[in-house]
């Protein structure tokens, strides 16, 4: 279950008379319980491809399929992240958990109140239960926010630069809560940053895109032993993988940039 | 690590709650003095006959005047002596039911509005055009269409209430958070929920905006509609005491209708309060 597969995908918006192609023959195969992160620079249309993949979006051509099935709208089977947290700021953090399992869609899906518990305790965040999101750290609250998408037990996460508001001293907290959530879960995740360190840390797999048309242009293989370690950062294997991903991503954003001074 | 994040609100609240009795006492102060000042200028001013006392009466004859409206005990309200009441009741009746259809409709066309851009093609253009002729240019319409009496109160004050309660609802819900609306969809919620759990409740403060602009409007348009159209309520009162140079009475009446008006006001605050508790931790004016 997770299983995610995108064929030839193009995505065009139409920004008053002009076309924009955010997606040009994009084509990705993401396998079940699989970390694949997308990096690039922006405009790579790496958002796209996640709102895509979460049914946000549909494609102008091309396919995506989730378990050989093609995507009609958003789901539960497919929990998004989302960078600007969504938690509703009128609800508890308990509440928040409690939304998606509340839902009529969820109903009879699990026990609601023994999710919350395990989410809670998961999180560390029993003794915030009744506290509301505005009165939490930004940490806490992206916690709370991915509990709150874990609690629906999708089988596939989409992450939209999930981490991206933290500083970085909680970011690094939070990619090692990920993966912890991951050894235990094992969902199909799928990732978008711009932090290079980021992708290269959580992936089994980084998709370096290139911008204006958005295209897929290296998929790099990260064979670094799990459980991941935050040493394993300063490493010769880490550091080699970063290099070579940031020489691309460097290459392609200078090469862009040369192209919109011609233009 | 985790709690320090919520202790600074609690310390800001805490240096401003006043802790000893002398800060208390000068809080108390900073209420009353300019009021005491207002009401002290305007009775020397009447006790040195800078004004006359039949034209602009002092607070001591108004108060006493007042007392009298209200219970009817000492007859210095003569002919108007103890229908306060009657007249109090007259206009917050028509207040609050002026005030009842506009709000609702208002929060209905707003919401339909602000949800569907078909709708606003229908309904914004005419709403914009018409939100700009003031509800007093209705009257003579109004007084034709429904004749004197309670009807054309009504009708004023709730097209009064309508046009702040409906800008606000669309406006609340043009800027609900967009991601709060994908998370929802994305978990399953069908239209129903969609609108109850996530719509609702985030466009909730601006509706709230909205009801307490109206409940305003309402109390200036229930004098203009007794002025005009009734002969009962505060606002007859009023004028009846202007035509019969009963000027204590008049400032009596207007005193009345501020105070409710208030109180009014303080209403809508307390439900709003109450409906949105989580609204404060967000804002600075819920630190005091």
């Amino acid at each position: 279950m997770g299983r995610i597969s995108i064929a030839s995908v193009t995505k065009q918006f139409e920004t008053g008379d002009s076309l924009v192609v955010a997606l040009d023959d994009v084509s990705l195969a993401v396998q079940d319980r699989e970390i694949v992160t997308l990096v690039g620079a922006s405009g790579c249309g790496k958002s796209t491809l996640l709102n895509l993949i979460a049914g946000f979006e549909t494609p102008t051509a091309g396919q995506v399929l989730v378990d050989g099935q093609s995507i009609k709208g958003p789901g539960p089977d497919r929990g998004v992240v989302f960078q600007q947290t969504a938690l509703f700021p009128w609800l508890s953090v308990e509440d928040n958990i409690a939304f998606g399992l509340s839902l009529r869609a969820n109903h009879g899906k699990a026990d609601r109140g023994q999710v919350v518990e395990r989410m809670l305790q998961r999180t560390g965040l029993a003794a915030f239960r009744d506290r509301h999101p505005a009165e939490l750290s930004g940490g806490m609250r992206q916690r709370a926010a991915i509990a709150s998408v874990l609690a629906i037990n999708p089988s596939t996460l989409l992450m939209d630069e999930p981490f991206g508001a933290l500083d970085s001293l909680t970011r690094s907290i939070m990619q090692d809560f990920l993966l912890e959530i991951w050894e235990e879960q094992r969902k199909t995740v799928v990732l978008v940053t711009h932090d290079i360190d980021e992708a290269i840390y959580l992936a089994d797999k980084t998709v370096v895109m290139t911008a204006h048309p958005g295209r897929i242009c290296e998929v790099i293989d990260v064979n670094l032993p799990r459980p991941r370690r935050y040493e394993m950062r300063s490493e010769a294997p880490f550091i080699a993988l970063r290099d070579r991903v940031t020489q691309i991503v460097r290459t392609q954003a200078i090469k862009g940039s040369a192209l919109s001074a011609v233009n | 690590m985790l709690k320090e994040t919520t202790s600074a609100g609690a310390q800001l609240s805490a240096v401003v709650k006043p802790r000893y009795l002398w800060q208390r006492a000068s809080v108390a102060l900073q209420y009353a003095i300019f009021p005491v000042a207002v009401l002290l200028l305007w009775q020397i001013c009447s006790e040195i006959g800078f004004v006359r006392r039949n034209v602009f009466p002092p607070p001591s004859t108004v108060l006493s005047v007042w007392y009298d409206l209200v219970t009817g005990a000492t007859d210095a309200a003569a002919r108007y002596s103890g229908t306060w009441l009657d007249h109090a009741w007259a206009s917050s009746w028509r207040v609050f039911a002026g005030f009842g259809w506009g709000v609702a409709l208002g929060i209905f066309v707003g919401l339909l509005i602000g949800l569907s851009r078909a709708m606003e093609r229908v309904f914004d253009p005419t709403i914009q055009v018409l939100r700009n002729i003031p509800v007093t240019a209705w009257v003579p319409l109004s007084l034709v269409f429904f004749g004197i009496g309670n009807a054309p109160a009504v009708f004023l004050i709730g097209l009064g209430a309508f046009f702040p309660t409906a800008i606000n609802s669309t406006h609340g819900v043009r800027q609900i958070n967009i991601t709060l609306y994908k998370a929802a969809r994305m978990m399953g919620a069908n239209e129903w929920e969609l609108l109850s759990r996530v719509i609702l409740p985030a466009a909730l403060p601006s509706i709230l905006t909205g009801v307490r602009l109206a409940m305003g409007i309402a109390w200036v348009l229930v004098v203009v509609a007794e002025i005009l159209a009734v002969r009962s309520g505060l606002g007859y009162l009023l004028n009846d005491a202007y035509l019969f140079y009963r000027n204590d009475v008049v400032i009596a009446a207007m005193l009345s209708i501020g105070l409710l008006g208030f109180l009014s006001d303080r209403l809508v605050i307390l439900v709003r309060d109450i409906l949105l508790t989580w609204n404060k931790r967000e804002t600075f004016g819920g630190e005091n």
